[in-house]
């Protein structure tokens, strides 16, 4: 048997949806623990991706220093990277705040909204600096591949990575397309 | 071949004098892509969807008129190609957060971006900033999703009889405006069953309490392309206008 | 708010003055703008009432010319030209040096409602720039101590009236006069000739001399008259048969970046091009013309008025011209109010209409239903210059020059890195190499021939000809010398056609934009390789898929420069495979500041 695909996913400015949907392929997952093995990702919990990873999953877009860092790490470990849900692809929710200058959001959520005592903007080193525009993926790195959907569907999911693992173009019927 | 007949793709089609390709094409049940047409509209041709070659010269269907002989390129690789482009462009054009919006399932410009495979943006996205117009009480008018079709400037003058909805500024900085003396939609002539209020291919305008009805899988596109759907009602309808 | 009455009275007797007039409505928009210095709400509505229309067609119409706005502007507003000459003859640093000076900048009015700053595209001035405008008059060769003076009569309040004549001198800087430039026409020469030869034979030299139009398109214009004359509809087989009403148009809206040529004819040939006019209105039977002259050329109308009151005096225009009874006809002339896209002719015919500028559908084309619908005859200045000459000489003075495609001559503008900038004309058939000589220009990197919406040329191609046949041009022929960077220029037209979309299709709405923002992205260096592909196809995509000759050519200076100067492209790209197409590090800046860090994790490389 041939040598399994190393996947890697993660979850940038997302909310674990597109990972949770992932999992709604259910009893298939058996299946494709036969063809694919997990490398970094929250399901494994392995902090850093190994040197070569054959896919990388992202779910999310970029809003902070610190996905622009683990988007780095994906786009130089994963030969083929893909872009999966809403927010990779066109910032989805998150993106909403990028109507609102940062300068006010920061300040409505540590300065001047309701319901705040000791009003300071957090600085410490440990935590991610916000850009002041959350961006779909493909506006960083080179993205390979997209997968629509808020979430896709365990279908999509599945259909896409057992074409990549057929060695084919993953495509998908027209009812496992949709971008809600 | 006989008289008044055109090809589309090679396959015959009959055409009525003063018709437009589009026109001939709906009539004989030929889908070709569109977001600012409607039978019952004067045709426009802004979208550029409906680009076809007539006799390998790229031209707009819905305005070029239907001639004898014309041999008329539609479902081809290329203008697919191109079709999708322009939804691209429609998309990172404005805010389109489908997941948030009342019209998916049920929105032409994704039932179209479906059909053509988008499965990404291309371009860097524009976020615009829009404004949204809640006044009116049962209509929303989103501006993030409109896309210039002026489907409701046209349903307005031509239909209701109504001047409601306008373009303003140029060129990106286009944008939607409203007749009445505040400038709202409450403050308008638009009532709940004008055309105007109803022909938004898009969910720029949206008749409230009606959002998220039907549950997905049973809106209008998620089983069904808008090939489908479009020349089964635009037919009736074409039908119904011009004969 | 009320308004006041006095305040109201204005704007009644602006309305009236137009005679209520619908078409007319762009034309009072200007004189509300230049009155209030700016378009005022009540005004808006006052306008709107009076002339019947929704508020929403009056405010779409304000929102769609750049020379007027719903913001309230400065009692001085003050424009420079943002063409790439101007650039490159220092007007971003002289508006640097400006806008420190007054303490306003570009875009903004100062809060004293003083004054207020901006960019406008090409003002026609480029062989005396860098130039601009204030309150619609033009500013020729600015420069620091021009400015210093500008700021002193601003801040004294003086009005433009007063100020010296000196900043507003502009020249016609003929430098080399050929075929019509050399042998202008008596006044009235023509339409002698038009009455005493007759209609049909005027016609027939017309077709004879085969003048094509001077506007770029370059279409034969004996049969657009033809066309027009005859009308498809009501073609009955013999000729000239009358039932419609009929228009003539003078496209005097010269808004291609670099051309300025109709502006000398204007100044100096004016007698000429109306001659040409009514010689055309004669043979299509035309009872009214138009010109309609861009906005930028304000500073030309009052000269203008007074030759057509002077023509009409004389019989050259009004009721049975010399005599010949049933040749009625006169001019008015209509001004633009900033938009590049009024220069095609559709366009241009809606904002005659008192209209948004938008291109219409073709299919009808003009000379089939133009103004109001009826069949409309639009040419060039030039072409009735030429028209004029040919009436009066004949049509084999003219076809005896040029070359077999391209008869007689042509008037171009040079401007750029030259000793002798200014107003060249050259019978057809002379090449770049010959031309660049004569103008003085040495070190030529590249000569932009037709303005942003023509072609790039370099080195290889200098003896290329001036023809339809070969290099085409409305007029423009900028030229850039070794110092200039090609993708500055690319750059700068590009921008140009962002800002003049007119936003009607979407792939030039949408398209302009996103290959504004593709260049900018390569120009700051943040560009790979892998944009190249996709800046290609989005240019063809353009080029192909657009509504009308803007959006068809918006992508000209992107192809041609990856054609001509693929390795100024080459240069600007990163050795990596992707890099973003905005600042990283400076995006993270507001956060940085609020949060009071500059640590290294506070920090991104591109
Ligand atoms: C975007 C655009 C701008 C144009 N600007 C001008 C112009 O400023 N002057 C002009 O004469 N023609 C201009 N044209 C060409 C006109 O549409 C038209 O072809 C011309 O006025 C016809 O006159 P002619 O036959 O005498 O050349 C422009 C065309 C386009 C597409
Ligand atoms: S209008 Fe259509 S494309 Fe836009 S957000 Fe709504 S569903 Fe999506
Ligand atoms: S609101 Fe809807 S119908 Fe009106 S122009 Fe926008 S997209 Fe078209
Ligand atoms: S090509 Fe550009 S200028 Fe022409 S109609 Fe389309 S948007 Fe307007």
């Amino acid at each position: 048997m041939a040598e399994k695909l190393k996947i890697a996913t993660t979850s940038l400015g997302g909310c674990f949806g597109c990972h949770m949907s992932f999992l709604d392929i259910d009893e298939r997952i058996i299946d494709l623990f036969d063809l694919v093995e997990f490398d970094r990702s929250p399901l494994t919990d392995i902090k850093h991706c190994s040197e070569y990873v054959d896919i990388g999953l992202i779910e999310g877009g970029v809003c902070n220093s610190e996905n622009v860092h683990t988007l780095r790490e994906f786009r130089k470990s994963c030969k083929v990277l893909i872009a999966v849900g809403a927010c990779a692809i066109n910032g989805g929710l998150p993106a909403l705040r990028n109507f609102i200058p940062l300068e006010e959001c920061l300040a409505e959520s540590y300065l001047t909204g309701e319901g705040i005592d000791n009003p300071q903007i957090p600085s410490d080193i440990e935590l991610p600096l916000l850009l002041d525009k959350v961006h779909p993926i493909h506006e960083l790195v080179k993205v390979d591949y997209f997968l629509p959907g808020c979430p896709p569907s365990g279908n999509a999911f599945w259909r896409f990575i057992t074409d990549l693992a057929a060695g084919k173009t993953p495509t998908l019927p027209y009812d496992l397309v949709h971008y809600d | 071949m006989s008289e008044n007949t055109l090809t589309i793709d090679g396959k015959p089609v009959h055409f009525k004098d003063g018709d437009t390709i589009m026109e001939a094409a709906i009539r004989a049940g030929i889908y070709i892509p569109h977001l600012c047409h409607d039978p019952e509209l004067k045709p426009q041709g802004n979208c550029k969807m409906c680009e076809v070659k007539v006799n390998g010269r790229n031209c707009s269907a819905c305005t070029f008129p239907a001639a004898e002989g014309q041999k008329v390129l539609n479902n081809i690789k290329e203008l697919n190609e191109n079709r999708r482009i322009i939804v691209q462009m429609l998309f990172v054009e404005g805010n389109h957060l489908c997941p948030g919006c009342e019209k998916s399932g049920n929105c032409k410009l994704q039932a179209i971006a479906y059909s053509v495979g988008m499965m990404e943006y291309r371009f860097p996205l524009i976020y615009p900033k829009r404004e949204m117009d809640t006044s009116h009480p049962d209509i929303l008018l989103d501006r993030n999703r409109c896309i210039f079709c002026e489907m409701c400037v046209r349903a307005g003058r031509e239909v209701d009889g109504k001047e409601v909805f306008a373009i303003s500024g140029r060129g990106i900085g286009n944008h939607l405006i409203v007749n009445s003396p505040s400038g709202l939609l409450k403050d308008s002539l638009l009532e709940v069953t004008d055309k105007a209020a109803n022909v938004c291919p898009v969910g720029a305008i949206i008749i409230k309490r009606h959002g998220f009805e039907v549950p997905i899988g049973q809106r209008i596109y998620d089983k069904k392309q808008i090939a489908e759907v479009s020349v089964a009602t635009e037919k009736v309808l074409e039908e119904k206008v011009h004969g | 708010m009320t308004w006041s009455e006095s305040k109201q009275e204005k704007v009644l007797a602006i309305v009236s003055k137009h005679e209520i007039r619908q078409t007319r409505l762009l034309q009072i928009l200007r004189e509300v703008q230049d009155e209030f210095h700016c378009v005022p709400k009540n005004a808006l509505e006052i306008v709107a009432a009076e002339l019947g229309l929704a508020r929403t067609k009056v405010e779409g119409v304000v929102q769609f010319y750049s020379l007027l706005s719903l913001e309230q502007q400065g009692r001085f507003h003050i424009l420079f030209s943002d063409s790439i000459t101007d650039q490159f003859q220092g007007s971003r640093e002289l508006m640097d040096y400006l806008s420190a000076k007054l303490g306003v900048k570009p875009g903004q009015t100062r809060s004293d409602g003083k004054v207020s700053l901006g960019f406008t595209s090409c003002t026609g001035l480029c062989d005396q720039g860098p130039a601009g405008l204030v309150n619609g008059h033009w500013l020729s060769r600015l420069n620091e101590s021009r400015i210093d003076r500008i700021v002193d009569l601003v801040e004294r309040e003086v009005p433009v009236s007063s100020w010296p004549l000196e900043f507003f001198h502009v020249e016609d800087n003929i430098q080399s006069p050929g075929l019509l430039l050399q042998s202008p026409i008596d006044q009235g020469e023509a339409l002698k000739q038009l009455v005493r030869e007759g209609f049909e034979e005027i016609f027939m030299e017309i077709n004879r001399s085969g003048l094509r139009g001077r506007g770029g398109a370059g279409f034969e214009t004996a049969w657009k008259w033809r066309f027009c004359a005859e009308g498809p509809e009501d073609y009955s087989g013999s000729s000239l048969v009358d039932k419609n009403e009929r228009f003539v148009v003078c496209n005097a809206d010269e808004g291609e970046p670099g051309t300025f040529k109709d502006r000398i004819l204007l100044n100096s040939y004016a007698h000429q091009v109306f001659e040409g006019m009514t010689v055309c209105a004669g043979i299509v039977g035309a009872k009214q013309g138009f010109l309609y002259l861009r906005g930028e050329y304000l500073r030309l109308r009052p000269q203008l008025e007074a030759i057509l009151a002077n023509r009409r005096a004389k019989n050259f225009l009004g009721k049975s011209i010399l005599g010949r009874n049933g040749f009625d006809f006169d001019i008015e002339i209509h001004m633009g109010a900033g938009a590049y896209v009024c220069g095609e002719e559709s366009a241009l015919i809606e904002s005659l209409e008192g209209k948004r500028g938008v291109p219409r559908v073709r299919p009808p084309y003009p000379i089939d239903r133009g103004y109001l619908d009826q069949p409309t005859v639009v040419n060039n200045v030039e072409t009735f210059a030429a028209v004029a000459a040919i009436a009066a000489y004949g049509g084999a003075w003219f076809a005896t020059q040029g070359t077999d495609k391209s008869k007689g001559s042509k008037i171009i503008s040079i401007s750029g890195d030259c000793e002798r900038p200014g107003i060249y004309e050259y019978d057809f058939g002379i090449s770049i190499a010959e031309i660049l000589m004569d103008c003085g220009a040495e070190n030529t990197l590249a000569v932009q021939v037709g303005g942003p919406s023509g072609g790039i040329i370099s080195g290889k191609e200098y003896h290329r000809k001036l023809a339809f046949e070969d290099l085409g041009t409305g007029g423009s022929f900028m030229i850039f010398n070794k110092k200039r960077d090609v993708l500055e220029i690319v750059r700068n037209f590009t921008h140009f056609f962002a800002h003049e979309s007119c936003g009607f299709c979407t792939p030039c709405r949408v398209g302009t934009t996103l290959l504004k923002n593709e260049v900018d992205k390569i120009c700051d260096g943040h560009a790979t390789s892998l944009d190249l592909v996709g800046l290609s196809s989005l240019a063809k995509f353009i080029k192909t898929a657009s509504h009308c000759g803007l959006g068809q050519s918006a992508a000209n200076p992107v192809l041609g420069s990856l054609s001509h100067f693929p390795q100024a492209y080459k240069d600007r790209f990163k050795d990596v495979v992707f890099e973003p197409g905005f600042d990283l590090d400076e995006s993270l800046e507001t956060a940085r500041r609020m949060s009071a860090r500059d640590d290294p994790w506070a920090h991104l490389e591109q």
